[in-house]
């Protein structure tokens, strides 16, 4: 207990009045906030999320709905334009915007989901590994030694070969290609973690080990996590065009980007504009993620700015 | 020294054992019937099938069948093509040097415009030449590199017509493949226009590969070379009178080079990767687009040999990159 003679200096704090304390929110804000970048492509994100969810009442039509009439139409400012088709339409017809819009949302989704199952399964993997140590550690790390000796578009390709082509097992194979990442940045996080005081009182109060991993040392690794789950983003994004690209992802009429610029290709000389325009879309959404994670990274860890590669 | 390479030799086996095991359950995972996958054949009658199963071994137990793979794979056989039955093994190495000159070429391009860049983007820190390189690195590493292969097509290639569409060389050109690298063998062949052709064919190739590893190398320099001049001896040689060009390149770029060496070793993966989207596109005859085919024609030899073969190749060059670290930085081969 303080004597009287030598307050606590934080209480002293506390008492004053005069000194409020930002919250951590606001706190991180600020960080966020001073990088401009980083600022717009969250801004961006947050436009593209918000077109995901309203892509049926946006789009002027259905993504997969013919036009027969209107084959190769240019985009508006072209001449033979028609505002009815903004970007134009594809060789059967169909509306670009409206593919492009439903596209954000099959993006947005693949990114979405192929995250959370490797981030899911790599927080597990990565704590058993860092927690237990020993055979379980070694097993595990292996393991992730041949999946990080493939190329990640090889072993995106080989999920692929084995489950066979789609957008549901494009997100597995996303998904699997990702997981390493995710189980080396946790397992270093808890072996830094797991010898510290916080750690060590809370075994002594009685913790299990189930509670110690997961909500205890987790939340304290959550920094690098949050980071390398938004650039994954932009990653599972990447991924699955190029398996659509080649074929191997969506599958046609699936209004994805990558499949969209697969089934243009023949048609790259006569209309541009089915070319440009999907790629486009691919490009500034990563983009979007990449300033957002990297805005991130200087926010959340400022430790880990040197490795800003 | 010797200790270090031994242990990292070690910790290679493991690795390769597990890749091994992948591709050899590749084959047994793939939807389907395993002998008709393997024999190309569809809908066979029983007593040809056990006859078949006999023949591809694939009656026997697992344990033994892997032994015996990996047993052929030690001994370089990792079967036959189900489409041309040539050998897989010698498919890939005719193949290898087409991939190797286009990743060497992707490579020297990112190096010779990235570090300057990086250098420039550090010593012109926040001026608007920094910002420039870095919106610029950001956009190429963001790139998806097949649509940047179609722009540069519909540009170069459509547009303005400077450069070919399409493959390693003009037809009309008929150069013995010697070595495998065009180049080379175009100016043993002594035929300086078929040469130009080949150059002409590997420009827009080597610019979609050496986008991204351009956009990293850039990234990594700046941050490097932010760090290094940060350092006392940087204003030491500054304070000893030193031209600041001088103390830039001879005093900070040669230390700030060591992260950048790494992540050079490092993108050999990323490479491969981006290999198989340039090759597909640019039709360049290499093992990425082989590998695809194999993909798409359900060739599964080809397809479990090329797997094997590539994550053999960057675990061999991850191994090189860590001995020359261990070799540029004592610390690590201590550690």
């Amino acid at each position: 207990m303080p004597s009287a003679r030598h307050p606590n200096p934080r209480s002293a704090l506390r008492a004053e009045p005069a000194i409020r304390y930002p919250s951590r929110l606001a706190e991180f804000w600020r960080a966020f906030a001073q990088n401009r970048g980083a600022v717009a492509g969250l801004a961006l994100v947050g436009m593209l999320v918000t077109l995901a969810l309203v892509a049926d009442v946006v789009a002027p039509h259905s993504p997969i709905e013919q036009f027969r009439d209107f084959e190769l139409l240019p985009p508006f400012w072209h001449a033979g334009g028609n505002l009815r088709f903004p970007l134009g339409t594809d060789a059967v017809g169909r509306d670009i915007l409206s593919r492009l819009i439903h596209g954000t949302r099959l993006s947005l989704l693949i990114g979405a989901t192929s995250v959370a199952i490797s981030l899911t399964l790599g927080c597990v993997l990565g704590l058993c590994a860092g927690y237990f140590r020993g055979v379980t550690d070694t097993a595990i790390m292996r393991l992730m030694d041949v999946m990080l000796a493939l190329p990640s578009l090889l072993l995106a390709i080989a999920v692929v070969a084995i489950l066979g082509p789609g957008l549901i097992n494009a997100m597995y194979a996303i998904a699997i290609v990702l997981l390493p990442h995710y189980v080396r940045l946790t397992r270093a996080a808890v072996i830094a973690e797991a010898g510290r005081e916080y750690v060590t009182s809370s075994r002594i109060a009685g913790a299990g080990a189930l509670r110690l991993m997961f909500a205890t040392i987790l939340p304290n690794c959550a920094a690098p996590l949050i980071v390398q789950a938004t650039l994954g983003f932009s990653n599972a994004i990447l991924d699955a065009a190029a398996l659509g690209f080649l074929g191997l992802g969506a599958q046609p009429p699936t209004p994805e980007w990558g499949a969209m610029l697969a089934s243009a290709l023949e048609f790259i000389q006569r209309a541009p504009w089915v070319v440009t325009s999907p790629g486009l879309a691919i490009l500034v959404t990563v983009l979007a993620f990449n300033l957002t994670g990297d805005g991130l990274r200087d926010a959340l860890d400022p430790k880990l700015r040197r490795s800003a590669a | 020294m010797l200790r270090f390479v031994l242990r990292r030799l070690a910790l290679i086996v493991p690795t390769f054992i597990g890749v091994t095991l992948l591709a050899f359950a590749l084959i047994h995972l793939i939807p389907g019937d395993p002998v008709e996958n393997v024999s190309g054949e569809r809908g066979m009658d029983p007593a040809r099938r056990a006859r078949l199963l006999h023949e591809f071994g694939l009656d026997r137990p697992l344990a033994v069948q892997y032994a015996s793979y990996v047993g052929q794979v030690l001994r370089g056989d990792l079967g036959h093509s189900l489409t041309t039955h040539d050998s897989v093994a010698a498919e890939f190495l005719t193949l290898f040097p087409a991939t190797v000159e286009l990743a060497f070429f992707a490579l020297a391009f990112a190096l010779v415009i990235g570090v300057p860049a990086g250098v420039l983007a550090a010593v012109k820190r926040n001026t608007i030449a920094d910002y420039a390189v870095m919106g610029v690195s950001l956009t190429g590493y963001s790139m998806p590199i097949f649509w940047w292969a179609l722009l540069l097509i519909l540009f170069f290639s459509v547009q303005l017509g400077w450069t070919p569409v399409s493959g390693r060389i003009a037809v009309a050109y008929d150069v013995p493949a010697v070595t495998g690298f065009m180049l080379i063998d175009t100016l043993r062949a002594g035929d300086p226009a078929a040469f130009r052709s080949a150059l002409s064919h590997l420009v827009l190739p080597t610019i979609v590969l050496g986008t991204i590893p351009l956009a990293v190398i850039a990234r990594m320099t700046r941050s490097a070379m932010l760090e290094v001049l940060r350092e006392d001896y940087v204003r030491a040689a500054r304070a000893k009178g030193l031209p600041r060009w001088r103390v830039i390149v001879v005093h900070a770029l040669r230390n700030a080079l060591i992260p950048v060496v790494t992540v050079v070793g490092l993108q050999v993966g990323l490479l491969l990767s981006g290999a198989i989207l340039t090759e597909t596109i640019f039709s360049w005859p290499g093992v990425g687009n082989w590998l695809i085919h194999g993909v798409q024609s359900r060739d599964y030899p080809v397809v479990q040999g090329g797997i094997l073969l590539i994550a053999a190749i960057v675990i061999a060059v991850n191994l090189v990159v860590d001995m020359l670290y261990g070799v540029v930085n004592p610390r690590i081969r201590h550690a």
